[in-house]
């Protein structure tokens, strides 16, 4: 009799052919997470690539650079800059505290049988993809901005100084003020959604002692609910603000696209996203695709450094919950 | 005034604001669907899926930018799918706590939400520069990489849900690893990735800027991978940004079925969820 039979060895092969399987396995799935790493690398890579002819022609000064002129092939992305900034601004000022209010009523205010309903609306809202936000902003939001909206706000606010600059001149509709309050309005959903996971966090024995010790609604959520979860607000705000940085449709549709450096909120002007999406297929000199990149990278970076800090923050929220909560 | 007082009325006026904003958003967001709906019905007679975009001025459907729409996400999904799905399981099987998991889950989030446009630029850059033209298949590649990171994110998220204890039990019993992830994992997070999938295509099929400049528009039928092909999302805008009243009603008509098409999809991918919550 051998000592190893048969059966023996078809086991002993298949223990080896498994081994080799586990190895290849784990080396495909590597791969392809390699393959996610290599996709970031290869962004900067191709940007900071393409941006390089411009960048090297214009240098620093092609950030502070209000010229945009296809003719002279003369670039600068001063006004785009402003632009992507300001409409930003416009959507974060009238986005936060109106996603903060959804978000209270959500929480604290409906009534519970509503509760998972208009939740789950607020998230199926975040899905709707931002071109349907462009066209009903082009077509319904900016004649009536035109008719009504500015001519009351330059009425009412116009004569204040100092703010009463941003209230003035003519209101075609299309402009910094409606492409900023479409993207307040379109990160709004979002921004909702994740603020109420991040409230939902916190544990019901802190919101029922504070209301035990005769608290109202609003002074649980401002300083009990807020206080607890502020990292995971902040994150929330961030992402938003990233999303609203980078937006391209929603604003293209309602910028104008002026290369002009705006000087009230009613101008038309344009982003840097909205820029890019008008002009890029029809860029006719190597400068100008240069310069157009170059936009993309400066684009790219404004968006990387808050969307890392939102995610670290979101993510210092999330850790803080599972290490204290237990 | 007492400090009650005070407290009570802040407490008031801060409750009707919230109500009263919830109400204006809940409004405005109402609107944007109301005129969706009610500009999108008016378009959507049946040439909308028989006849290919016309020229200006005369009828015409949007047949040959729903293929396009089609053909381009479902090849994007396929090769997303297994991409993201690979990727998401060497974070989460392999991975796990490793500093290398930390940082592609860094890198992940980072693609995640990164503006769609620049990964056109992206594409732009190492696709159509490359070919010399812009073509289907660009864009293709364009809203793969738009839906890798989406499908990463579910599958590591999902795999971290299955216990550990399955694990283990199939280890006992002797199977090797790819087994386990294969046979155990994979089938006790199957709905959660199938999940992550359906959004996936959800949020590429409404993508528009990253076809800008990758696959661009054509106005004519093509099933070319190596030529532009017509879709959705830039008939939408190139109709919808031009002054004839015809091309404007066929962008509300595709808004409309974008629209209705990512929107059942959620719906769709929120009741798998639920009934896997709800078995367990």
């Amino acid at each position: 009799m051998a000592l190893i039979d048969d059966a023996d060895l078809n086991r002993i092969r298949r223990i080896r052919n498994g081994r080799l399987a586990d190895i290849f396995f784990r080396w495909l799935t590597w791969s392809f997470m390699a393959l996610v790493l290599l996709m970031l690398g290869g962004v900067i890579v191709v940007l900071v690539q393409g941006a390089a002819p411009a960048l090297k022609l214009f240098g620093f000064d092609f950030l502070i650079t209000a010229k945009w002129n296809p003719v002279t092939d003369e670039y600068g992305a001063l006004v785009p800059l402003v632009g992507t900034l300001a409409t930003s601004a416009v959507a974060m000022l009238v986005g936060v505290p109106a996603s903060f209010a959804v978000a209270f009523f959500l929480t604290e205010l409906c009534p519970y049988k509503l509760r998972t309903s208009l939740s789950t609306a607020v998230e199926l809202l975040a899905a709707v993809p931002s071109i349907i936000y462009g066209i009903w902003g082009l077509f319904v939001a900016a004649p009536f901005f035109q008719a009504t909206v500015e001519p009351a706000l330059a009425a009412w606010l116009g004569p204040i100084p100092l703010i009463g600059q941003l209230f003035s001149g003519v209101p075609i509709g299309i402009g910094i003020l409606l492409a900023g309050l479409i993207l307040g309005l379109m990160i709004l959903p979002f921004m909702t959604a994740v603020m109420r996971d991040v409230f939902e966090t916190v544990p019901a024995v802190l919101r029922e002692s504070a209301y035990g010790l005769g608290a109202t609604r609003w002074e649980v959520v401002w300083k009990v609910v807020l206080p607890y979860c502020r990292t995971g607000v902040v994150g929330a705000v961030m992402l938003g603000l990233g999303r609203a940085l980078g937006e391209t449709m929603a604003v293209t549709f309602v910028i104008g696209n002026a290369h002009r450096l705006p000087k009230s909120l009613f101008d038309p002007a344009t982003t840097i996203s909205a820029a890019l999406a008008n002009e890029f297929t029809e860029a006719v000199s190597d400068t100008y695709t240069s310069a157009l990149i170059a936009l993309g990278l400066v684009l790219f970076l404004l968006t990387f450094i808050v969307l890392a800090a939102g995610r670290r923050l979101l993510l210092r929220a999330e850790v803080a919950k599972t290490g204290g909560g237990k | 005034m007492t400090r009650v007082q005070t407290r009570r009325i802040t407490d008031i006026v801060m409750t009707v604001i919230a109500l009263a904003v919830t109400s204006l958003v809940l409004l405005i967001l109402g609107a944007i669907l109301w005129t969706l709906l009610s500009n999108g019905l008016s378009a959507l007679r049946p040439s909308l899926f028989t006849e290919s975009t016309p020229p200006p001025g005369s009828q015409g459907g949007l047949l040959n930018a729903i293929f396009g729409s089609a053909v381009m996400t479902g090849l994007a999904i396929l090769a997303a799918t297994p991409i993201g799905v690979m990727a998401g399981t060497y974070i989460s099987e392999y991975g796990r706590n490793s500093r290398l998991a930390h940082i592609v889950r860094f890198v992940n989030d980072v693609l995640l939400s990164a503006p769609s446009i620049i990964i056109g630029l992206f594409v732009y850059g190492i696709v159509v520069v490359q070919m010399g033209h812009f073509s289907a298949l660009a864009g293709v590649v364009a809203l793969a990489i738009i839906a890798i990171p989406i499908i990463v994110r579910t599958t590591e998220d999902m795999l971290g849900l299955v216990p550990d204890a399955l694990r283990e039990a199939a280890a006992a019993l002797g199977s090797p690893r790819w087994k386990i992830i294969a046979k155990v994992s994979y089938r006790a997070a199957f709905q959660g990735i199938l999940t992550g999938v359906l959004l996936a295509v959800a949020r590429i099929s409404g993508e528009t800027a990253p076809l800008l400049f990758t696959a661009l528009n054509n106005q004519f039928w093509s099933s070319n991978l190596n030529a532009p092909m017509a879709n959705l999302p830039v008939v939408i805008f190139q109709f919808a940004m031009s002054p004839y009243e015809d091309w404007r009603q066929l962008a509300w008509g595709g808004a409309l079925i974008i629209t209705a098409t990512v929107l059942a999809l959620n719906i769709f991918a929120r009741l798998l969820t639920r009934k896997r919550t709800g078995r367990s």
